[in-house]
């Protein structure tokens, strides 16, 4: 494919968002603003204890209360065994949860729900289900865990894809490449680190919510904020024992997702509510049971050893990753693949590398995919080795990640060895402007004149820190995403994608490949997405795969449906094929002949040969084209207090063409924000019992508008020859960045290197005055 | 009880109970443009105009609102014409999921009425209320600056 990027005309236009007039009017199109008469209201009761048996529920009072129209519990449900990590099938997850289980494993964790005819009688029947716990001992950390004699989480015997649940282990990872010990044994230099990351949650301003009703034919209508519709069908379908024909799954507006979505956390209840009662039933989680009940980010302890030679070249790259799935499994085994595979290839130019990971139960809040899955927190111990390498080497960070990163036209041992789950795929990059990010990222930030002036400012010192990264574009050969595209008597075009809007403006950017391939303005396009029973099949919203995957799919069936209007055209023109040009909403052919896109239309349908011009076209990608990224920070440290606060940060990022360059520096600018949110502030606090002590946003803080620094997103052209339009994705990789950065900018600043996030006032000073 | 309230223009008479936040009246009332984000005020999902200035209607008992004036993201635009702080959201790139999207107009259109020519540290004030886990904010201060321009140039 040959570089036609000048010739765009759609393509890498900054065009308004399709559903941004909707959304900025307040439309009511997100799950919770329509609803039928006669609507259930479903609410869940939680468990009090971290780990107990459940003895007995007696659900007769609940019953009792007026408007109460069903009641669930492990008495009257499916014990199907199943996974609510939303992935493709067979789930790399274990299949280790049921609706409700004889045995609570979590604070929050599902005993019960009712549905009634309003909140309020639901709420009051919760309160009276009487419940006999057997309590058990509480898991309550990696090491806890581990260690010998401890509880067994998952002891029922009908899980299953469990690695060793007498020892609560979900995953356990051992990959190598080269000879590590000799690689360690050629160097001239040693780092070696040990990192630790918090429990944190995605919190998006919608709460996961379903509603769901039965269609006039006795089908079951989910209308669900989920990353994952026809994951949700099948996860239903398969739990409940519902054929997938009986289900249809439909995505409305989505408000924030960032993983917590890719999980079919609520689908099951409403389904089954409605199934057994015929009514429609709503279901949304609060704010306090969303911080609960929903899924956080795997806490993780990641050791990195690296070993280097004067010459600053990386021999040898070792990580060794534990991470806290909580109390149940989902994503506890790609996760952590991720924590290497999304890191270790970066630095190809050490030849030896291990990666070793264990992922084990605790009795905690259930992790799950977060935006960065896995490569978020491995890139904290990986660049804060980096920074401290490069001081051994008296070399500049930015010169040792010059010396080793991998380039266009390289490969590493890594792709292959280790996946996402399981073995990878060999790729050799075609693309990689990370060259240019750090240039200009170094530039833009002042680099040459900030790095170690320590500049002060009262009590307050500045620094600044680096760190350069990678993630991918989907999952290559497994993911899948189809679109359809059909055409009007207008010259407008519908188009039909399973791919799944969470905000991230793919409907948008679709559209825009569509309209350049078929020559005509984006109003032309028509796009209705994730509805499993109009739309053709696509994975969903994860692992940064809608641009490259989603897009490719997009591109075949509008090339598909062009070479169709171009076919039709020649015979109404009497001319060749070859002849002809698409553009403007016209094909022009030999001799100033022209017909207009909508005549060719109107011919494919009443005319001459008559047939519905349109396609299908699917993609599974062969490999995973790695977005990359310079991330440069400048931080003042107060050496009074220990408080951080970032001043700017510049983000050079290389993510192929950018289809919409402002909806690309959306998703950067929001990663970022999160990211420092993560570095800062956020961080789930947790009892001795095991409980969330800090479930709300006045106690759990992400960032506001007035706590947020100049953030500056520097988009490097390049092109990535596999991608629609040159295109790679770019929704996960921004997460990564803050915390390494600002770890390796308080380094330089006050010379204290942190080892736990977040990095509270309170860490920074304890580590200033020489305290762990 | 009963009150009276005038909402997007129109003079409504409602019945409620004392303890109703003005947040479930209004959303009851179908106006869906007032999301939910927190129920305790916290991230300003629900903001809507009282009186002309922004409050978070979930703290806010609609018995209250009897003999005010309500303005929610719906009563915005004025003869098919979008306000300019919602065309500027839609130009800049400042809508991502858009669920917080109409509290933060609110709060954007609350600060213009007040301030014509608004500093970067008066945006960030005016929008620290209401929490967005999408953009980062970079593209919705943008947007507050360029509806203001917008605005003083051309007045409505």
């Amino acid at each position: 494919m040959t570089d036609e990027r000048r010739d765009f005309r759609v393509v890498g236009r900054s065009e308004r968002k399709v559903d941004g007039r909707a959304l900025v009017t307040g439309k009511p199109i997100f799950v919770a603003d329509l609803k039928l008469a006669g609507t259930l209201h479903v609410k869940i009761l939680g468990s009090p204890h971290a780990h107990a048996h459940v003895l007995r529920v007696d659900t007769s009072g609940a019953e009792a209360v007026p408007g109460v129209a069903c009641v669930l519990t492990r008495d009257n449900t499916p014990t199907t065994r199943h996974t609510t990590a939303g992935q493709g099938f067979p789930e790399p997850s274990p299949y280790d949860t049921r609706m409700f289980d004889d045995k609570v494993r979590f604070v929050g964790d599902r005993v019960a729900a009712v549905a009634a005819d309003t909140e309020e009688a639901a709420l009051a029947a919760l309160r009276e289900i009487r419940v006999d716990y057997e309590p058990l001992e509480p898991v309550l950390s990696i090491d806890d865990a581990r260690r010998d004699g401890a509880p067994q989480i998952h002891d029922e015997a009908d899980a299953r894809g469990i690695y060793d649940a007498s020892r609560n282990v979900v995953a356990d990872i051992d990959i190598d490449v080269g000879d590590l010990e000799e690689g360690f044994a050629a160097s001239d230099e040693l780092v070696e680190v040990t990192c630790e990351t918090q429990y944190a949650q995605h919190t998006p301003i919608e709460t996961h919510v379903v509603y769901s009703y039965l269609d006039p034919d006795g089908r079951l209508v989910l209308r669900t904020s989920t990353q994952v519709p026809f994951h949700v069908r099948r996860i239903v379908a398969t739990t409940l024992g519902i054929p997938i024909r009986r289900i249809r799954v439909i995505k409305p507006r989505v408000g924030g997702g960032f993983g917590a979505k890719q999980e079919v956390l609520l689908e099951d209840i409403a389904a089954l509510v409605t199934w057994r009662t015929g009514r429609p039933a709503f279901l949304q989680l609060s704010r306090k049971e969303e911080f609960v009940a929903a899924r956080t980010r795997h806490p993780m302890h990641i050791r990195v050893r690296l070993g280097a030679g004067r010459d600053g070249v990386l021999r040898a790259v070792e990580m060794e990753a534990r991470s806290n799935t909580g109390a149940y499994g989902a994503h506890g085994l790609t996760v952590l693949s991720n924590a290497g595979s999304k890191t270790l290839p970066l630095y190809n130019k050490a030849q030896n590398a291990r990666f070793y990971g264990q992922a084990v139960y605790t009795t905690l809040p259930v992790a799950g995919a977060y935006r960065g899955y896995g490569a978020t927190q491995a890139y904290f111990p990986l660049e804060t080795a980096m920074d401290e390498l490069a001081e051994r080497l008296g070399l500049d960070p930015i010169e040792l990640r010059r010396r080793n990163h991998i380039r266009a036209g390289e490969t590493s041992p890594i792709f292959v060895k280790l996946g996402e789950g399981r073995e990878g795929v060999s790729q050799t990059l075609k693309s990689c402007e990370l060259e240019r990010c750090l240039e200009v990222g170094a530039q833009r930030i002042g680099w040459q004149e900030k790095r170690g002036r320590k500049r002060r400012d009262g009590s307050w010192v500045h620094g600044v820190g680096m760190t350069v990264m990678m993630q991918g574009s989907g999952i290559p050969q497994i993911d899948m995403a189809a679109a359809t595209i059909k055409m009007n008597e207008d010259a407008s075009f519908n188009l039909l994608i399973g791919a799944t809007d969470i905000g991230t403006g793919s409907d948008t950017v679709l559209a825009q490949i569509a309209a350049e391939v078929l020559g005509v303005p984006l109003d032309r396009i028509l796009v209705t997405s994730s509805d499993t029973d109009v739309t053709p099949f696509d994975v969903g919203a994860y692992a940064s795969s809608t641009t490259y995957v989603s897009g490719k799919a997009v591109e075949r069936a509008a090339e598909r449906t062009r070479a169709q209007i171009l076919d039709v055209a020649a015979a109404a023109l009497a001319a060749d094929v070859s002849e002809l040009t698409l553009a403007d909403g016209a094909v022009l052919g030999p001799n100033g002949t022209r017909i207009s896109l909508s005549d060719v239309c109107l011919r494919a349908m009443y005319a001459s040969d008559q047939f519905q011009i349109g396609a299908i076209a699917s993609c599974v990608p062969s490999e995973s084209p790695p977005p990359f990224l310079a991330n440069f920070a400048e931080v003042a440290v107060d050496t009074e207090t220990g408080r951080v606060r970032v001043v700017r940060y510049v983000a050079a990022v290389d993510c192929g063409t950018p289809i919409n360059p402002r909806l690309a520096e959306g998703q950067m600018e929001g990663a970022i924000v999160n990211g420092i949110g993560y570095a800062l502030t956020e961080e789930m606090l947790l009892s001795s019992q095991g409980r969330v002590r800090n479930p709300s946003w006045f106690d759990y803080k992400i960032l506001g508008a007035l706590d947020v620094p100049p953030i500056e997103v520097i988009l490097v052209d390049s092109y990535e020859p596999t991608g629609p339009m040159g295109a790679k994705s770019i929704g996960e990789i921004g997460i990564n960045g803050p915390i390494p950065t600002i770890a390796n900018a308080i380094y330089d600043a006050v010379g204290v290197r942190l080892w736990r996030s977040p990095f509270t006032a309170e860490r920074v000073l304890a580590a200033m005055r020489g305290r762990p | 009880v009963t009150i009276t309230v005038t909402i997007n223009g129109s003079l409504r008479t409602l019945t409620i109970d004392p303890g109703d936040r003005l947040l479930d009246v209004l959303r009851r009332e179908g106006y869906m443009g007032v999301k939910v984000g927190c129920r305790t005020g916290d991230c300003g999902a629900c903001a809507v105009l009282l009186d002309g200035r922004a409050v978070n209607s979930c703290l806010v008992f609609a018995a209250k609102a009897d003999r005010a004036d309500v303005v929610t993201i719906e009563g915005l635009e004025r003869d098919g014409q979008l306000h300019p702080v919602q065309e500027a959201f839609l130009d800049e790139g400042a809508v991502q999921c858009g669920y917080c999207t109409p509290g933060m107009v609110i709060s954007a259109v609350d600060l213009l009425s007040r301030t014509a020519d608004p500093t970067e540290e008066e945006i960030r004030e005016a929008l620290s209320g209401n929490l967005c886990r999408c953009t980062g904010y970079v593209k919705q201060i943008q947007a507050v600056k360029r509806a203001a321009e917008r605005m003083r140039r051309d007045p409505r």
